[in-house]
């Protein structure tokens, strides 16, 4: 019988998150795949709703770890936990979502049990020996496929989108509370959170928007995208290293450390189309990127797209729009 | 105060990228490399901790040799000292081996505190520093966007959460902070600074120095493998529009009314 598969869900405030179910669904596919079974575990304090929720998954066995020092989140007490888990359930693959707390975790993690790490999933598929691990590379320009050597177990996180919530099983989870051997200890005190931006602007509910990115080469040659968010009206944001560098205010960054934007008009001039940057635009209704690499993966979430020097483009796409409006 | 900070060279952003024949990498050659964008703003951050404290700034980096151009650069932006894990052996591994590597030669030069990029443009773990936070025993966050260090051995920490919320929290000294872009605005190597950097100290460790064997580093000693990468399948993928850019753009204007509906 192949060692189980073990899922760790993530909740906050007793909520669960969102993508636990993702990793749910995952796990549940990935256990079909190699055989065997599926566990999941939820670390906290206070989790009678969650627990009521992941009861109702198909899991050979639900692991509930609670205890006051994992009442917040911090990566030495979460992987102080998690150890205990993985040592006791010794499973084969542990699957997580890949948000920003995982990620936080996931390299100290790897390195506490000993086992390959594969961060990044957006999918698999069997081989001979055992999986390949779909992941991105070079900003989604590539996807590379990996397999884990010498059937180590690995840690798998997988990317948001990449499996469905809807196709997590339902069935009935034995509750089992896991009693740890040592007190998990926090590495962080947490002082508070601030939000990011004072008075923000809210892109949510702009209708058109036009987004510039690192492609727009400098800051003072901004005037050609201002000019086109005149002509149709539209708001104007940026993917993140724009704002890093400054050229635009923090609060009109689009993305996964931004703000999630569902325009019926997307114009991308100069963005590559990192996930980070998609996962902010990709509820868009219709979405047009210029950009002169045609390889870019921003034209796989695009409606049309023109490959070329966007500073030739826009003035073209502005006067376009200016004579059209004209007649 | 003596910082670590670990630098990564990477393909631009903006290269174009062809396939390595063995099609399990791209193909390097002809490949403009930079530093990875988060490490140059780690590097920013200890310069300023540095100054602050009078500390001293060291910079390492594993890569062939081309990547002791990397550390030039910080040296001539004004890193006080380089260290080059220099090796074919430590080559071609992962982020659990190459965390290890970087792990044991900060141990060797006795930070007090190591600063990464939150992750590489190339192969993005996001990893590494945990891996190195991990061997040296030390507390660790990912995602920092503000560091201040506290007069009571510890630091005040600003990580960065999804949808544009801050988190502040405090840490013990030393600690592994992974530092986000945009914390701070990077500095120019100035001409003197560029002088300057060739009479500074630029040494070569390999994995003996590290007292790891060959086959437990690198690709020999990693748990994963990449076994190819391709360009992904674009889906539907954009309609293209042809032409010159007049043509383009009106035609753009024309389907954005008549086909999509948005104008
Ligand atoms: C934890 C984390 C959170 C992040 N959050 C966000 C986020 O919220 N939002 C975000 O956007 N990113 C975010 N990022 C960064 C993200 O990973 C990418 O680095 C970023 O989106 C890339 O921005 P870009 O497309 O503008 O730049 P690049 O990837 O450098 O792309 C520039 C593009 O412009 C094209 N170009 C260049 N010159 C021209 C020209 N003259 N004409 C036409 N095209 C041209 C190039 O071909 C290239 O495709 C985050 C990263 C991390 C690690
Ligand atoms: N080969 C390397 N040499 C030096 N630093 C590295 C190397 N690989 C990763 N790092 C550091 O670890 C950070 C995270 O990298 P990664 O885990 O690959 O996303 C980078 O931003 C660097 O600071």
């Amino acid at each position: 019988m192949a060692n189980p598969v073990l899922v760790v869900l993530q909740q906050r405030e007793g909520g669960l998150h969102r993508m636990s179910r993702e990793a749910i669904a995952a796990g549940q596919s990935v256990a079909e795949t190699l055989g065997g079974s599926v566990e999941a575990v939820l670390l906290g304090e206070g989790l009678d709703a969650a627990v009521e929720e992941v009861s109702a998954f198909a899991l050979a066995k639900f692991h509930v770890v609670e205890h006051e020092a994992l009442a917040s989140y911090t990566p030495g007490a979460y992987v102080g936990a998690l150890v205990e888990v993985v040592d006791a359930v010794q499973p084969s693959v542990v699957v997580l979502p890949h948000t920003y707390q995982t990620v936080d975790f996931l390299g100290l993690l790897a390195q506490r049990v000993d086992a390959a790490l594969v961060p990044e999933v957006t999918g698999f598929e069997s081989a001979d020996d055992g999986l390949l691990w779909e992941r991105p590379v070079l900003g989604g320009k590539l996807t590379s496929k990996v397999a884990v050597r010498g059937g180590a177990s690995v840690l798998v996180s997988v990317q948001s989108g990449s499996f469905s919530a809807d196709g997590a099983r339902s069935g009935e989870a034995p509750v089992e509370r896991f009693a740890l051997s040592a007190d998990p200890e926090p590495d962080r005190e947490l002082l508070g959170t601030e939000e990011v931006g004072g008075d923000q602007v809210d892109l949510s509910q702009a209708g058109m928007i036009v987004a510039v990115g690192r492609g727009i080469g400098d800051g003072e040659k901004m005037s050609v995208a201002e000019d086109l968010a005149e002509a149709l009206g539209a708001e104007l944001a940026a993917s993140r290293p724009v704002i890093d560098n400054g050229w635009l205010p923090r609060d009109r960054q689009i993305g996964s450390s931004g703000q999630t934007v569902s325009p019926k008009l997307y114009v991308a001039l100069g963005i590559s189309g990192a996930i980070q940057h998609l996962v902010g635009m990709k509820g868009s209704k219709t979405v047009v990127a210029i950009n002169r690499d045609p390889n870019a993966p921003i034209f796989s979430v695009a409606d049309y797209g023109y490959v070329g020097d966007l500073h030739e483009f826009t003035p073209a796409f502005t006067t376009a729009l200016r004579e059209a409006a004209d007649s | 105060m003596r910082i670590a900070v670990c630098i990564k060279q990477v393909p631009d952003t903006e290269a174009r990228l062809r396939l390595r024949r063995d099609e399990r990498w791209i193909d390097e050659e002809d490949v403009p490399f930079v530093i990875n964008e988060s490490d140059e703003y780690a590097l920013e951050e200890a310069l300023q901790l540095a100054e602050a404290s009078e500390g001293e700034v060291v910079v390492f980096t594993l890569g062939p040799e081309r990547a002791k151009e990397a550390l030039r650069k910080a040296l001539a932006v004004g890193a006080d000292r380089a260290v080059h894990l220099r090796d074919d052996a430590l080559e071609g591994g992962d982020a659990s081996t190459t965390g290890a590597a970087l792990a044991r030669a900060i141990e060797r030069e006795e930070c007090d505190l190591v600063l990464t990029g939150s992750q590489s443009d190339d192969v993005g773990f996001g990893a590494t520093g945990g891996v190195i936070a991990g061997h040296l025993g030390w507390p660790h966050a990912w995602l920092v966007m503000g560091v201040e260090v506290e007069e009571e051995g510890t630091a005040r920490v600003v990580r960065e959460m999804e949808s544009g919320v801050n988190e502040i929290v405090r840490l013990r000294l030393p600690a592994v902070l992974e530092i986000q872009a945009g914390l701070n605005h990077p500095r120019y190597a100035s001409l003197r600074g560029i002088m300057q950097a060739k009479k500074k100290e630029l040494s070569e460790v390999g994995a003996s120095d590290l007292d790891l064997a060959p086959e437990a580093t690198g690709a020999a000693g990693a748990l994963t493998e990449v076994v190819s990468v391709g360009f992904p399948e674009s889906g539907e993928g954009a309609e293209i529009l042809e032409g010159d850019a007049e043509v383009a753009a009106r035609q753009l204007v024309e389907r954005l009314r008549r086909e999509a509906k948005v104008l």
